[in-house]
């Protein structure tokens, strides 16, 4: 009976890791039904993107005071992390601060110590968050798609950082021993004398307690990871890592189009000729995307990395003149949409069934798509390098070239365009005219 | 006006030093057209040898593009390869940022390779290389706003050179709010320019207007045909057109050097 605690604490991490690699695996399913794209080039550049963007936060801080108040919070959830480890060991092996003895006294003490400032630090910034998502009227936390549970999934997450933060400090403060050693409570020393009169074996219960609270906390909060707009903790690293790193405004040439296109202007190209014996069908089924599928890795890795700051809305222009275009929907759909096949294909046995769904109309209307002016706001924006535009750009495309559906107006420039080559009814061979006037 | 085509200094055996690429607005669009010429103007006050494609050019395919339709796209840039490397061209300068990045950055795939210049960047190596002067003297302490165009600002990071020149102007610049990577566009790209927006509160070229008037400018200094005519119409639309006029940077040079 003497190991049971530990028997116990190495069956719930099992649980906790075990249930997350779970869904990290469908996690990575989903992504891997995008099609494939280039990513994998110029790595120095992309580590190097990735320490200054995910590790150094460096677009963060272009709004310096949710810039601030988010590495305070980053800081203190990768340096608290360490003290994790520790409780990690000591359940495992039924030790108490095992890193004390192994560190030294003074460094400990000062590790713990400098952790539970952070944890206050935290503290602070979580409540001011919650004031900024709850009562401040921040305008990009009131748009229609933040209704219902993306609203309550990103106070939920303040909520558990509160939590997890108290029972730290709780934690340490109800440590009879910590606190008589008097090294590293900087913090909770302030917090001990509220449990003053308790007596030594309700301290430590109620020591245990916090600490049993904390780690479970932290193995739910692991887990709760995969169903909310929290996974950027994780997914920032590699979606910068992986973003694009051409000129903003280089949009993709569909290859399958420039081989259509070759053969058409190709006078020796005989138009009735029969493929070659297995020769690679050029035609691909579908030109742009109207389903996730349709979409790259890429672009399902920036749906599921999106933490719906709404930075990419509140810099959009359609949106800021009122249109229905959210960059931060067109984000949070595309990932809706993928769960949405991802679970299709749990239930049926690892194969996707037709639903009679679709990315388009079912979640993202053309209203939204003709509303973008392709100005790369949003995608300047992300502070994880997310870019909306490029699904804009391949739903228009499947709309243009697979339905034929665009607006009437954008149809007479592509005729113009076509016939004479501009977007208005002008002779080409009046191109030269304006040499000719004074 | 000195302008010569491609075809004239092909016949001659020459090559131009550059070849100004109009573009559709620069071509037709009367507005844009006025841009076009004092850039013209410039080019030969500096002596550039330069030629157009004329009736040989044709859109860049651009807003056929952002518009959705790859394969008009395609067909457009194969067709101005096929004639801008018939003609052996090396460097390309034009007046509108979707050009620009159009034959920069996604005509290079297609077979397209060229050292593309924005005009502001053309004519800031003119000034580096001594071969043209700006007077400071005609706009001296007019007050400036510019309006980063998207295709030259965000899309291609060409923050400086516009300001460059509206410097050399002699001129009071004062930045909007939103300016260089956060510039608010003026709402004509995408394909915009050709439709009617979709439903919602505000056209985006009087939210951008606004920007510009908070700065109090006599001058709103452009770098683009489109965004040239989005911000004009919000000027016409604040009613204010009477004391606030939109040039291009080009414009603003051609006056200030007395080439008008």
């Amino acid at each position: 009976m003497q190991y049971l605690p530990n028997i116990l604490f190495a069956l719930a991490l099992f649980a906790g890791v075990g249930f997350f690699v779970r869904n990290i695996r469908k996690l990575s399913r989903n992504i891997k039904l995008g099609k494939d794209v280039e990513r994998f080039n110029n790595k120095k550049e992309r580590w190097k993107n990735m320490a200054m963007i995910a590790l150094g936060q460096s677009k963060m801080v272009k709004r310096p005071l949710s810039g601030f108040l988010h590495i305070i919070v980053y800081v203190g959830f990768i340096i608290i992390n360490i003290e994790v480890l520790e409780i990690v060991v000591d359940g495992l092996l039924g030790t108490h601060r095992v890193f004390q003895d192994f560190l030294g006294e003074a460094f400990y003490g000062f590790l713990i110590g400098t952790f539970e400032v952070l944890a206050v630090l935290v503290l602070v910034a979580v409540i001011i968050f919650w004031f900024r998502r709850n009562v401040a009227n921040i305008k990009r936390f009131l748009s229609s798609e933040m209704k219902g549970w993306p609203k309550n999934d990103g106070n939920y997450i303040l909520y558990f950082e509160v939590i997890l933060m108290s029972l730290f400090l709780t934690m340490n403060a109800t440590d009879t021993p910590f606190q008589e050693a008097g090294v590293g409570n900087v913090i909770s020393q302030f917090i001990a004398p509220l449990f003053d009169g308790f007596s030594t074996e309700s301290l430590h219960t109620i020591e245990r307690v916090a600490w049993w609270i904390h780690i479970l906390g932290i193995l739910v909060f692991l887990n709760y990871l995969y169903y909310s707009k929290h996974l950027h903790i994780l997914l920032a690293f590699p979606n910068t890592y992986f973003a694009n790193l051409k000129p903003k405004g280089q949009f993709t040439n569909l290859e399958s189009v420039t081989n259509e296109v070759k053969l058409m202007m190709d006078p020796s190209a005989d138009p009735y000729a029969m493929p070659e014996e297995g020769a690679e069908e050029t035609v691909p089924e579908k030109f742009g995307a109207s389903d996730v599928q349709d979409l790259n890795w890429v672009q399902l890795l920036n749906a599921y990395t999106c933490t719906e700051c709404g930075r990419c809305t509140s810099a959009c222009p359609a949106n800021l003149t009122g249109k229905k275009l959210s960059p931060r929907k067109i984000m949070m759909d595309t990932r809706d949409r993928l769960e949405e096949v991802g679970r299709n294909i749990d239930t049926n046995n690892g194969e996707f069934k037709d639903d009679g769904k679709q990315l388009l109309n079912d979640y993202i209307s053309t209203e939204e798509l003709w509303a973008c002016t392709s100005c790369n706001a949003c995608v300047e924006e992300c502070p994880v390098n997310i870019d909306p535009l490029s699904i804009i750009m391949d739903m228009r495309r499947y709309l243009v070239m697979e339905e034929s559906a665009a607006p009437q107006e954008l149809n007479m420039m592509m005729t113009n365009v076509e016939n004479n080559g501009a977007m208005w009814q002008y002779s080409q061979q009046d191109r030269l005219n304006w040499a000719k006037e004074d | 006006m000195n302008v010569k085509t491609m075809a004239e200094y092909f016949a001659e055996g020459k090559q131009p030093e550059v070849l100004f690429w109009v573009g559709s607005a620069g071509s037709y669009d009367d507005r844009a057209k006025k841009i076009t010429k004092a850039f013209v103007k410039i080019l030969n006050q500096a002596n550039v040898a330069f030629a157009v494609l004329g009736t040989e050019e044709s859109s860049t395919g651009d807003a056929a593009k952002r518009a959705g339709n790859e394969f008009l796209f395609q067909m457009q840039a194969m067709m101005n390869i096929e004639i801008l490397n018939g003609y052996e061209v090396k460097k390309i300068v034009t007046c509108d940022p979707h050009s620009f990045n159009t034959i920069k950055n996604e005509y290079p795939s297609l077979g397209g390779k060229y050292e593309v210049y924005h005009h502001t960047q053309f004519i800031q190596n003119l000034i580096d290389k001594g071969r043209l002067k700006i007077d400071d003297a005609n706009l001296k302490g007019k007050r400036v706003t510019f309006h980063d165009p998207c295709y030259l600002g965000r899309a291609n990071e060409v923050y400086e050179s516009p300001r460059d020149l509206i410097r050399r102007l002699g001129v009071n610049l004062t930045e909007m709010k939103r300016h260089k990577s956060t510039a608010l566009c003026c709402g004509a790209g995408g394909a915009q320019m050709f439709k009617d927006a979709e439903p919602g509160n505000k056209e985006v070229n009087v939210l951008r207007t606004e920007d510009a008037l908070d700065t109090n400018p006599q001058i709103i200094a452009t770098g683009c045909p489109y965004c040239n005519t989005m911000m004009t119409d919000g000027i016409k639309f604040k009613e204010k057109e009477d004391e606030i006029i939109v040039k291009d940077i080009a414009e603003l040079i051609a006056e200030a050097n007395n080439l008008l």
